[in-house]
């Protein structure tokens, strides 16, 4: 499927996430220079959709990333994040997403509770909201006993369910996750992956990147980042089928191994 | 000597935390040996015991047949180590990166050129760029080249592709193959389950301790429960369901399938499957596959690590 052709005839658009997308790109392009590190992308995200946003090391993917969640601006293109322009209304954008980065977002120095208390803070919840989120938080997690541990002595799994729960903590309309399971072990990934399905099922919109490529079999659609460049969309198996080829490891080998940029970037 | 690394009872804790717990292996001279287990295993608690970075509590081990206590220089100066993280110097430029850790090992770049030259070639483009400026999989071959450019007789690899994308990855480990064919000797981590199929044996690793070590197409073979691959559209919905079959042992999500192992050791594979695609049917999941499958390495270790003891939260 070729991303232009992938969005279907659309009403107006209208403030919200009435369209049904809570993310949609036209053209969205970041220079660097004359370095282009995203190259006119177009997609859209459903509401509720688990959308793995793949892509080579230097592919351009947190370059896209930090457009959508509003760290950056977009040298050309527009896109809408849970309805909101990208790039004239930032701080409802902010209010509405989650944002669990490629290195690990908590604070070490702090304990569990503390940390969810501060990021509670910073969201804006009211103390009775936090004591009680603490509490649904650590059960979910199976972390009560652990609720007053440094989050620095915890391991790596569990600092990252952590950090996707904290992500979740104001209810987001979509949680953007980058690299959430890097160096994390085989169940604990799976876990992980639990956790966003569950995420998911309840409403919210889930976009996620990995460079494991049975993980990208979980998500509803993907897309493959080639030289800044989306050069693949639609569903693992639609994918599989385009291609020819026996898993979205295939696929993304096929088509990243053509690039020619991401070494350079 | 026929062993390039023998590892006898080897403990060592940290404080209250047993990062190893009394492991013992052997790794043949040109073999390549896989520690595969998750961040906070033990892994690189190993690695710094071998390269005499840290001294165990307990126990011996040798590397090359030198003691790692007592012949801790010679083992430096003929060991090439890649730590875990990025671990070389950010402001220093690919060219400089490479010459310093070959005078500091006392030699050239010259001299170690031939062996590092299939990796180095490919960065070499690069050779002014500051060393933070690189991309994760030049990064990597940065690093490779680094610790082989002193030509060590043993390579000592700590997760060298974590966060590395799956087509740098491959090429990473196509290198370690021609290393391996070269004669080198090649101890090497990863959390990645599919990258363990490419070592000779693999020692599969969890809380301090050795739960199997096997070559990796054995290590499916003593999975002693029937193990069914299901298919689906509703993949959350048939996992919650399969979990609630009476029978069900555990239930993973597995790539575009799940895997169900179940708990009656003695029962035909087959019944299993056709059991699973009639109560999945009764339950409304239509049009459900489920066949028998042999385990592989990643279904091998959960178990493995299902049945050992959870890591204490301190496990850092």
């Amino acid at each position: 499927m070729i991303p232009s052709a992938a969005a279907p005839a659309r009403a107006p658009r209208a403030t919200g996430v009435a369209n049904g997308f809570a993310i949609d790109a036209r053209d969205l392009t970041r220079r660097f220079g004359s370095f282009v590190a995203v190259d006119h992308i177009t997609f859209d995200v459903g509401t509720g959709e688990v959308f793995g946003f793949l892509g080579a090391n230097g592919a351009g993917k947190t370059t896209a990333i930090k457009m959508l969640v509003g760290l950056l601006a977009p040298s050309e293109g527009v896109a809408h994040v849970a309805g909101f322009d990208i790039a004239t209304q930032r701080d409802q954008i902010r209010r509405n997403i989650g944002y669990m980065s490629q290195r690990f977002s908590l604070y070490a120095d702090l304990t569990v509770r503390e940390n969810i208390r501060l990021y509670g803070g910073i969201y804006g919840l009211t103390p009775g909201q936090i004591v009680e989120r603490t509490t649904t938080m650590l059960d979910t997690l199976g972390l009560s006993s652990n609720a007053d541990d440094l989050v620095g002595k915890l391991p790596l799994g569990w600092k990252q369910k952590l950090a996707f729960s904290v992500a979740l903590l104001h209810n987001p309309k979509i949680v953007f996750l980058d690299e959430p399971t890097s160096g994390v072990d085989p169940m604990t990934r799976r876990q992980f992956w639990e956790l966003i399905y569950a995420a998911a099922a309840r409403g919210t919109t889930v976009f996620v990147t990995t460079h494991y490529m049975d993980e990208a079999e979980y998500c509803d659609r993907i897309s493959i980042m080639v030289d800044g460049k989306i050069a693949a969309l639609g569903t693992p198996t639609e994918l599989k089928e385009k291609f020819g080829a026996e898993s979205v490891d295939d696929v993304f080998v096929r088509l990243a191994r053509g690039a020619t940029k991401g070494e350079t970037a | 000597m026929s062993n390039a690394v023998e590892v006898r009872s080897l403990s060592k804790s940290f404080a209250s935390v047993k990062a190893l717990d009394d492991i013992s292996f052997d790794v043949g001279e040109g073999e390549l040996f896989g520690l595969v287990g998750p961040d906070g295993a033990g892994k690189t608690t190993l690695f710094r015991i071998l390269t005499t970075l840290l001294v165990p509590d307990r126990g011996t081990a040798t590397v090359l047949g030198l003691d790692v206590v007592k012949d801790l220089w010679e083992i430096r100066s003929r060991v090439g180590y890649m730590p875990g993280g990025f671990a070389l110097y950010p402001d220093l430029s690919v060219a400089e990166n490479l010459e310093f850790f070959a005078a500091v090992f006392g030699t050239t770049v010259e001299k170690g050129y031939e062996l590092i030259a299939p990796i180095y070639r490919q960065i070499e483009p690069f050779r002014d760029r500051r060393a933070e400026a690189l991309s994760g999989g030049m990064k990597q071959k940065l690093a490779l080249s680094c610790a082989l450019v002193h030509r060590p007789d043993i390579l000592l690899l700590d997760e060298p592709t974590t966060g590395v994308d799956a087509v740098s990855r491959r090429e990473f480990w196509d290198q370690l193959g021609h290393l391996k064919a070269s004669g080198l000797t090649i101890v090497v981590s990863t959390p990645y389950m599919d990258e363990a199929v490419r070592c000779d044996r693999v020692a599969l690793i969890h809380g301090g301790k050795i739960l199997e070590i096997d070559p990796p197409r054995s290590i499916g073979t003593r999975y002693g429960l029937p193990l069914i691959a299901v298919r689906g559209g509703d993949r959350f919905g048939l996992l919650h369901a399969l979990r609630e079959f009476p029978h069900a042992h555990t239930v993973y999500l597995f790539g575009d399938e799940l895997h169900y192992t179940d708990s009656r050791a003695d029962a035909p594979p087959e019944t299993v499957a056709n059991e699973l695609r009639e109560y999945l049917a009764g339950r409304g999941h239509k049009g459900v596959e489920a066949h028998p499958i042999a385990a592989g390495i990643e279904d091998s270790f959960m178990e493995l690590m299902g049945s050992a003891p959870a890591p204490t939260a301190t496990a850092a």
